[in-house]
């Protein structure tokens, strides 16, 4: 019951998908499948939620280290929640003005737009922009011209770096036409479409097999890593 | 000399990036833009379309990305308003509904309040399901998007009328910030219906590399990371600025954004390959003095 | 007091006494809004309603004046315009109340500002500033899913077909309130899988969490055999079955530069799948090959590192414009703050 079921489940819907690929009367079913995988999605993030909540909670309750920190994530969390939820200073849809919940949750000016533009955006995005100093950190310390291959990665990270901006077009725009292929911004385009198109479409093709013996593996049964431990 | 170079806090490197970014922003440092092979033929996808023509806006980013995606966006939109064509806009990342309304407010409200909701433009929304979603609008699209964001069902949206499933609109116009994005719409709605659908696409500069492949055949367009944002950018406001001048000749400043971003970009990709250099140098003056030691 | 203690503790004083001079008197981060009021009025009965725009043509064919206020709703929307604007507004009409001083904006991004120099502190040491932030975004995005994954997914589509009266009643009351038999099944089905799921969060009895998973996984596995053998390995194929004499169309001669590219496309296809060929011993020819598939793959990550940094680069000048430009108003390359 633990295994079996969960295992013909798996292999049922993948099969279903399959087939419906190759067999345009199954596409029905196969679509029916997508639709229930996609509401099954919705619930995940509501499982993470609940997951972050269970966590965290604990923590505080046990007053573990950096409980204080937990219990702003735990506000944060349950005040997002309740704005977001009951549709906090969102107004009616103009359509239907007559029903007070009938807005959209996020509209511009309510307090669940206000979380996202002034708690999500800085925050989020400064988070991703603070790799610029930690890949020029890293570029100092690590990038080695130690051999061959490394002078080649040094190479045309140069040439990409310099050939994507105006500085190509300042340091090599002085070569003659008959040259031109060695200006940094068409050096940059050969590298990307010959040199990055081959060695792309080489690990593009691993990857495109490795998947499929994966997937392959799991709706044969052969993988039942995913169903964990537990009698069959 | 050396021993300081050698054991230069980070915090330095950090403040040298710091200033390479900050300085040009200040001093609004520009540079010309000259546009290349793959802006110039996502530009054709779009302007060859004749004007009407359904075009799905596919902004699956968030704002961790928005630095480099937000102006292709930008000019995706614009482009497509001033061309006439149908917009129907959709994310398949959380966030990318609040993308989606923020074009719609900056670039169609302000600019093209003529354009009525509905007829010309439709925000679906975003939908859980990643692949799955598009799996599904591929055979359905009232299925697994039954109703606009304002809860309207589709069947009482004027442009969604003879909708029946991905196939019946003309091209894709996906803003990419990694999974879901390109590669899947690729993989699930153009790649099994070459003839029905194209896709042109933005994408990061960490996926970009990665859609190579992808090209000409699966994917005729491409913008790649901020570079191909600014490229698109000068194209489309060459041919299609004059609609977006104020009376008094004023411009919003989303519209020169991707261009903008260009001058710091250029101080810092220099600091990087001196940094670059310099690490280099410290390790095989480190390396000639314990050979010599 | 430490040293570091004291030097920190006046660069936040004569830093928060700049920012505040920079505020009071330039305005610097204030925000102004266009208020527009929304007004409908019911023009039909209780049981049939029909809402009709107050500012709209229409409301002139009926009596709106007789039409009593509780058959009467309206709001305030406010959408963000430039100071420029404001300015310009209130030349043209002092103390007008169209475009106003935005307080809940302005705190906002002030609040904006903090976190981001909050997140950047971190590039100094780790400091409970940062941590907070952190703590916070953790909480903020898991909710901010959580509602977006509610609203969008699972009341379209999964409740307005469970409880369609409920959800037309409230919600969305445009959707039909008897959806097809078959959707309400489909529904069902997932919402007890999605039950089942949700058992993954109790202490015991968690395993009947696998049913759905299975589901999940099974789904996701067929969904991704298909797309990547033929998008992924069949079409990529196709894709380098291409000419290595090429033929300029327009001249009709030989274009070397093309072929020599189509054939270095092809070669390093080749060498790269040898090296990612495991099976036999990079030996001999084997390991020559090799070798130069490993040099392809090197050009490659060069690229993908070329491409990476100029990603970042970019998000971070874009948080820097934010500072520089929308809070403490330093640059103004659109005209959007010229308030004087």
């Amino acid at each position: 019951m633990q295994r079996t079921v969960p295992l013909l489940i798996a292999i049922v819907c993948g099969f279903t998908m399959i087939v419906s690929f190759f067999i345009p009367a199954a596409q029905r079913s196969g679509d029916d499948v997508a639709e229930i995988f996609n509401i099954l999605a919705a619930v995940a993030f509501v499982l993470g939620g609940g997951n972050l909540l269970k966590i965290h909670l604990k923590k505080v309750s046990d007053q573990a280290a950096g409980w204080g920190y937990s219990l702003i994530t735990v506000t944060a969390f349950l005040l997002t929640l309740c704005v977001g939820l009951f549709k906090i200073g969102a107004n009616p849809a103009d359509r239907y003005p007559g029903h007070a919940w009938s807005g959209e949750y996020s509209e511009t000016g309510s307090a669940f737009w206000w979380i996202y533009e002034f708690v999500f955006k800085p925050i989020t995005a400064t988070m991703f922009a603070m790799l610029a100093f930690y890949v020029a950190s890293a570029a100092f310390r690590a990038f080695r011209a130690k051999n061959t291959e490394a002078v080649l990665l040094l190479g045309t990270a140069f040439i990409i770096l310099l050939g994507r901006t105006y500085a190509g077009v300042i340091l090599t725009d002085w070569l003659p036409d008959s040259l031109s292929g060695l200006r940094f911004e068409n050096l940059t385009m050969t590298i990307m479409n010959v040199f990055n198109t081959a060695g792309s479409r080489a690990i593009m093709i691993g990857i495109a097999l490795g998947t499929a013996s994966v997937s392959l593996k799991i709706l044969l049964g052969v993988d039942r890593s995913y169903l964990g431990g537990g009698r069959g | 000399m050396y021993e300081f170079f050698r054991d230069l806090d980070r915090r330095w490197i950090f403040l040298l990036m710091f200033l390479a970014v900050s300085v040009p922003i200040l001093a609004q440092l520009q540079f010309p833009e000259k546009p290349t092979g793959l802006a110039e033929s996502t530009f054709r996808e779009i302007d060859d379309l004749p004007p009407g023509s359904r075009v799905l806006l596919a902004f699956d980013y968030d704002p961790a990305s928005e630095g480099e995606l937000g102006p292709m966006a930008t000019s995706f939109v614009l482009h497509c308003a001033a061309k006439g064509h149908r917009m129907y806009f959709l994310a398949l990342w959380p966030v990318g509904t609040r993308m989606i309304e923020q074009k719609i407010d900056s670039v169609l409200r302000a600019d093209f309040p003529h354009l009525v909701y509905g007829q010309d433009y439709v925000n679906l929304g975003f939908k859980t399901g990643n692949e799955g979603v598009i799996k599904l609008i591929v055979s359905d699209f009232p299925r697994a998007f039954p109703a606009d964001i304002q809860g309207t069902p589709v069947s009482d949206i004027p442009m969604m009328q003879g909708i029946r499933n991905l196939l019946d609109l003309d091209l894709i116009a996906n803003v990419s910030a990694g999974y879901p994005g390109t590669k899947e719409w690729i993989q699930y709605a153009v790649t099994p219906n070459p003839s029905d659908i194209r896709i042109v696409a933005g994408c990061t500069g960490v996926q970009a590399p990665l859609m190579y492949p992808y090209i000409p055949s699966q994917l005729p367009g491409l913008l790649a990371a901020i570079k191909g944002a600014a490229e698109y950018e000068k194209l489309v406001m060459d041919r299609y600025g004059h609609l977006v001048h104020a009376e008094d000749g004023r411009v919003s400043g989303i519209y020169a954004e991707g261009r903008r971003r260009m001058g710091p970009q250029l101080i810092a990709h220099v600091l990087m390959v001196i940094l670059i250099i310099a690490g280099n140098v410290i390790y095989f003056v480190g390396r000639r003095r314990e050979a010599r030691s | 007091m430490k040293r570091e203690t004291l030097v920190w503790t006046i660069v936040f004083v004569i830093g928060g006494v700049m920012l505040l001079a920079n505020a009071f008197l330039r305005g610097a981060g204030n925000q102004y809004v266009r208020v527009d009021e929304r007004a409908f009025v019911n023009v039909g009965t209780d049981d049939d309603p029909k809402w009709v725009n107050a500012g709209s043509d229409d409301i002139l064919d009926h009596d709106a004046a007789t039409i009593s206020a509780d058959r009467r709703v309206s709001w305030k929307t406010s959408s963000t315009v430039d100071a420029r604007v404001w300015a310009e507004a209130e030349r043209a009409d002092p103390g007008q109340r169209t475009i106003v001083f935005s307080l809940s904006r302005t705190v906002g991004t002030w609040l904006a500002a903090l976190f981001t120099l909050a997140i950047l502190s971190f590039l100094y040491r780790d400091n409970p500033f940062y941590k907070s932030a952190e703590s916070i975004i953790v909480g903020v995005s898991a909710a901010y899913w959580m509602v977006v994954g509610f609203w969008d997914t699972l009341v379209p589509i999964l409740f307005a077909n469970i409880v369609p009266e409920l959800v037309k009643g409230t919600v969305m009351p445009g959707i039909s309130d008897s959806p097809a038999m078959d959707a309400r099944i489909k529904a069902l089905v997932a919402l007890v899988l999605g039950a089942l799921l949700l058992c993954r969060l109790l202490p015991k009895g968690g395993w009947i969490s696998r049913w759905p998973m299975a589901f999940i996984i099974g789904a996701f596995c067929g969904l991704r055999l298909i797309a990547f053998l033929h998008a992924d390995f069949l079409s990529q194929i196709s894709n380098s079955i291409i000419p290595l004499w090429v033929v300029d169309p327009a001249t009709q001669t030989f274009d070397i530069w093309s072929s020599l590219e189509n054939i270095t496309l092809i070669a390093g296809v080749l060498a790269c799948l040898v090296y990612f060929f495991f099976s036999i011993e990079h030996k001999g020819v084997v390991g020559r090959t090799a070798r130069v598939g490993i040099w392809f793959l090197m050009i490659t990550f060069g690229a993908a590192f070329g491409y990476t940094v100029m990603g970042r680069i970019a998000l971070l000048a874009m948080r820097l414009e934010f500072l520089f430009e929308d809070w403490l108003w330093l640059v103004d390359p659109a005209g959007r703050h010229a308030i004087g």
